[in-house]
Formats: structure tokens, sequence, C-alpha cells
């Protein structure tokens, strides 16, 4: 054995000639997988870089005080994205506030209440079929579903209700995995203490599992902005701005995202345009990422303000 | 006459096919330290188990028999096993702090009842801590985190959080073996003083712990109770063949 791993390291030295320790570096693969590993994470690093920095470049002139406040426009001759800016982030909040509820209690659901068996292996199996689907298969059934039958034609609200369909399954799945890592220990604790099951989720299961839970609401976040294919057809390419403060009625009107526009860009030729929305897209996914680990710290916060109130006990302790 | 806390009578336990407990007879004398020996997969830690109705969280288990509490039946489709683990509190072999602050922890349970005065908190939760001994090493860090504790104190910790919810009854379920000689010490003595509020069941390994504090012993073996009586009795006399071979360590 000894002999044989000496000679795949290149040096043909058999044990008993040479008793020395001093053969670190004799082991050549380790070396060479050491390097493949090193240069492997160095290529996804510079990519990274590679793609944002050329983005920039290209596109950080056309991004003006005019081009994100203000809408294209023939008559003013402006060029300007701020109506897709706010459709954006109008389908952001809706999809969220529609598919995070549900994609959670349907996660609970799975992992703490239905009896494991084959109606629960079905119910995950589904759900990861959904989740590889393309997501133009989600814009025909959006388009058909909401937009004809329901009678809601080209709107944010048809682009979002399709998109809950889509990250619902992302939503439940990175919900559930977060819920697994929860230490059985915790739940035969707290319902020895004669907790209700409900009690013990929301206190103990939910709070230990909200890392899980914000890691799939950031996934289904990038992929809301960076979905195109499925809201072409549902939320349409309408780019303007509320009218007079209707911010309401907006919901039942056509807005194309970032995403789509850039691909109207594109697919006119309006190169300029379009990096000058990918650069504005880069920056709103690391705004939004930001903006959601400092809920994940409030939400700290908010957990250990409980905490702050036992100091009471420590200081009357103390008088005593 | 001391009167009998818990009856427990003629328990039977399947998981699956298998009969994990068989015919149980068991009556447990009030405000006394009763310990269940016997080797691993003898069923102690299970029978523990049947008796705050932790076992319903297991699928498969299948329980016949009466456990009387009080005189009445914990088996009953009436029991509300809230109310009833409320009664019999629980301490388990791991140290199972929530990730939570140290206050928290204790205040847990009394919570979960509905209690939400802040002055009435702080005072069960210092009761709680000072009854399980672990005021003084806890009082100046009420608000960190229970997992920066040693594997000792968080067990101690997890007293505190079962004797706060003020139960009749006392389960531990080895609460020593994962701690070393030091902090065991502490909590046989702490079991010891907590023996006049409660009724106190401890499932352990440690033949001499359970001669050193318990008064009622019962010895198990494959599912079933070979013997059971006062302490010193099982251990300088026993009845049964099978127990004095496993007592002296000449078992199998």
């Amino acid at each position: 054995m000894s002999d044989q791993s000496l000679a795949i390291g290149g040096l043909k030295v058999s044990t008993t000639e040479n008793n020395s320790i001093m053969k670190k570096n004799n082991r050549m693969i380790d070396k060479a997988v050491y390097v493949l590993i090193y240069l492997s994470a160095s290529v996804s690093v510079l990519l990274l870089i590679g793609i944002i920095g050329y983005v920039l470049v290209k596109g950080i002139s056309a991004v003006t005080p005019e081009f994100v406040t203000t809408v294209t426009s023939a008559v003013k001759g402006t060029t300007g994205i701020a109506g897709n800016i706010v459709n954006t982030l109008y389908i952001i909040v809706i999809t969220l506030v529609l598919a995070t509820p549900i994609g959670i209690g349907s996660a609970i659901y799975l992992n703490e209440y239905a009896k494991p068996g084959r109606f629960v292996r079905l119910i995950e199996m589904t759900t990861e079929i959904l989740a590889g689907i393309p997501s133009i298969l989600y814009g025909l059934f959006g388009m058909v579903l909401f937009g004809i039958t329901l009678g809601m034609g080209y709107s944010i609200l048809t682009g979002s209700l399709t998109l809950t369909l889509m990250i619902l399954p992302l939503i439940t799945r990175n919900t559930q995995e977060a819920l697994k890592t929860v230490p059985l220990n915790y739940r035969s604790a707290a319902l020895g203490l004669g907790t209700t099951k409900w009690y013990m989720i929301r206190t103990v299961l939910l709070p230990s599992a909200m890392p899980g839970i914000i890691t799939g609401v950031i996934l289904a976040i990038g992929r809301i902005v960076g979905e195109s294919a499925a809201l072409l057809f549902t939320a349409g390419s309408g780019y303007f701005l509320p009218k007079n403060g209707q911010w309401l009625s907006k919901v039942l009107e056509s807005g194309g995202t970032l995403s789509v526009q850039l691909y109207l860009s594109m697919s006119k030729g309006q190169y300029d345009t379009a990096f000058g929305i990918a650069v504005i897209l880069i920056a709103i996914v690391l705004i939004i990422n930001l903006i959601t680990k400092l809920l994940t710290n409030r939400f700290n916060v908010a957990r250990s303000a409980n905490v702050a109130r036992s100091a009471n006990v420590a200081r009357s302790a103390k008088k005593k | 006459m001391v009167k009998n806390k818990i009856e427990v009578r003629n328990l039977n336990l399947h998981y699956s096919q298998n009969h994990a407990l068989k015919d149980i007879n068991v009556f447990l004398p009030e405000k006394e330290i009763s310990a269940f020996i016997g080797p691993s997969g003898c069923g102690k830690s299970t029978f523990l188990k049947t008796l705050n109705r932790m076992n319903d969280l297991v699928d498969g288990v299948r329980i016949d028999g009466e456990v009387l509490l009080d005189d009445e039946n914990i088996y009953d489709n009436r029991v509300d096993t809230t109310i009833l683990r409320k009664k019999i509190g629980m301490v388990f072999q791991q140290p199972n702090p929530f990730p939570m602050s140290v206050y928290d922890n204790v205040a847990y349970g009394p919570r979960t009842h509905g209690l939400k005065n802040k002055a009435q908190l702080d005072e069960i939760v210092e009761k709680a801590l000072r009854d399980a001994a672990i005021w003084d090493e806890v009082k100046d860090r009420l608000k960190k985190s229970a997992l920066g504790l040693s594997g000792g104190q968080q067990q101690r910790l997890c007293m505190a959080r079962a004797l706060a919810i003020q139960p009749d009854v006392l389960l531990m379920d080895e609460p020593t073996s994962a701690l070393d000689p030091i902090s065991t010490s502490k909590i046989e003595d702490l079991v010891t003083q907590l023996k006049k509020d409660y009724t106190i069941l401890i499932v352990t390994h440690n033949m001499q712990q359970a001669a050193r504090i318990s008064d009622k012993t019962a010895f198990f073996l494959l599912g079933e109770l070979v013997e059971m009586g006062e302490t010193e009795t099982v251990f300088s006399m026993p009845t049964d063949k099978r127990t004095e071979d496993y007592i002296t360590g000449r078992f199998g």
C-alpha cells in the first residue's frame, strides 16, 4: 500500500530504503489539488468582478439623474426608466406579501403537522418539480389564468400572481430545510413545558429557522428581479409612472420591470439604455440584500428586547 | 401513610411490533425520590415518557393500561396534555436550553401558561434559578445567551426552567449522564433538596447515584419491571436473582 501511494506521488522510494519523515514535499497530488481548487475559487470571484466591472464601465455613463427620474417620452425627448423601477418594486412587494406567508405556512404544515408518508413525499416531489419548471411556462399559465380567464389583463397584479406561483416552491423548500435544522430537543423541551404546538413553533422554531427562511426570501427576490419571460405576457411592458398619485390603481395597469425593459431595449438594439438598466438592476439587488440583512438584525434585536427587560431582575437583586 | 402521587396499572406499550413495556404496575409515593435503573434499552426512559405523554409525539406507539395522577387517568380522552405537562415537568438527558437568554429560558414556561406580569415573572425566574442552585452563577448574565453556559450550568438551567412552571412531579431522564463529577454532585444535592416540595422520578445508569439519592428503586429489564422497593432493601437484599446479578455487576 505505502509503496503504491509513494509511486503515485511520482517518486519511487521504497519505505525500507529511506525512513526519514521529511517527505512533505513529496506530496505532489496534494499540492496539485490545492492549486486547482485555488484556481477554481479565483475563477468564480474574477467572473463576478469581471461582469460587474464590465457592466459598470459600459453602463455608468447612461445613468444620469434624468435616466432614473423620468420616463421615456418622445414629446419631452427624454429616455428614462423611473416607471420600470417603480414597477419592479411593486412586483417585488406584492409577490413577497403573497408568497412568503403561504410558503412558510405550507412548510410548517409539511414539517410539523403532516404525518410523514406518501402524501408528504408527493407534495415535496411536486414542489421540487415546480421549482424546476422553466419560467416561460409560468408566464403562459399566468397569462391564460389570471390575464384572460380572470380578466386581469396585462397588469402588475397578473404578473405578481404569476411570480407568486413561481417562487412559492422556492420559499417552501428553503423554509422546510431551515426547520429541519432546528434540533429535535428544542421541540421536546418546549412541549415538555406544556406549550401548545403553535406556541412552540412561533417562539422556538421560527426564530431559530429565521436565517434560513430569510435566505430563501433573498433568493426569491433575486428570481423576481431577474425574471423577464414570465412577466412579458403577464405584467406587460408599460413604463409610465402612476398618474396623479393613483398608486393603488396602478396595480391593475400594465407595468414592465427593469428586466423586461432590458430585454426590450436589447431587442431594439438600444445597448446604451440596456447597460444603464443593468447598472440599476445590480444596484437594486445589492440594496435589497443589505435591507434584508438589516431586517434580520432587527429581528434579533426584537428577540433580545425581552432579554433587556430581564436586566431588572439583576438590578433588583443587587438592591437587596 | 404516604399518598401515592402516581399509580401505574397494567401498562403496556407497543412500538410497532415491539412490545417495549410489559404489564407495568408501579406506585410512586408523593414527595419521594424514585430511581429507575436497568441496562440500556430496557424501557426505563420509555416508561418515564409515558408519565407525561411525551410518547404521544412518537409515531406508531400504542399504550394500554392506566396511569393515574392524583386519581385521574392521564390517558383519558379529555386530558389536556398542556395542563398535564405543567403538572409533570421534565428534565432531559442532554441539556437542551433554548437559543435565548438565560432569563427567557426560565420565563418560557410561565409565559406559555399566560403569565405576562413582569414583576411576577422576575420573581419566578429568580426563585427557580435559586432553587436550581445556579442563581449566583448567572445573576449577572441573565440577558446573555444560555448557550454560553457550561454543560453542567445548562443542565441546572434546564432544571430551573422545569421548576419555573411549578410542577408537582419532576421527571429526570439520566440528567447527569452528560456531565462531569462536580456538576453531577451539584445536581444530586439539588435533587435531594427538591424532595421536600416535589415528587421526583429519576432514570439513571449510575447505580451509586440511585443508592445515594433515592428512597425507592425500581429495576427494569427487557421491558419488565423486575423489582421495586425501598432503595436500601433493593441494594442490600434484592428478592430477584436478576436484580442481584445486575447490581453486583455480574450481569450478562
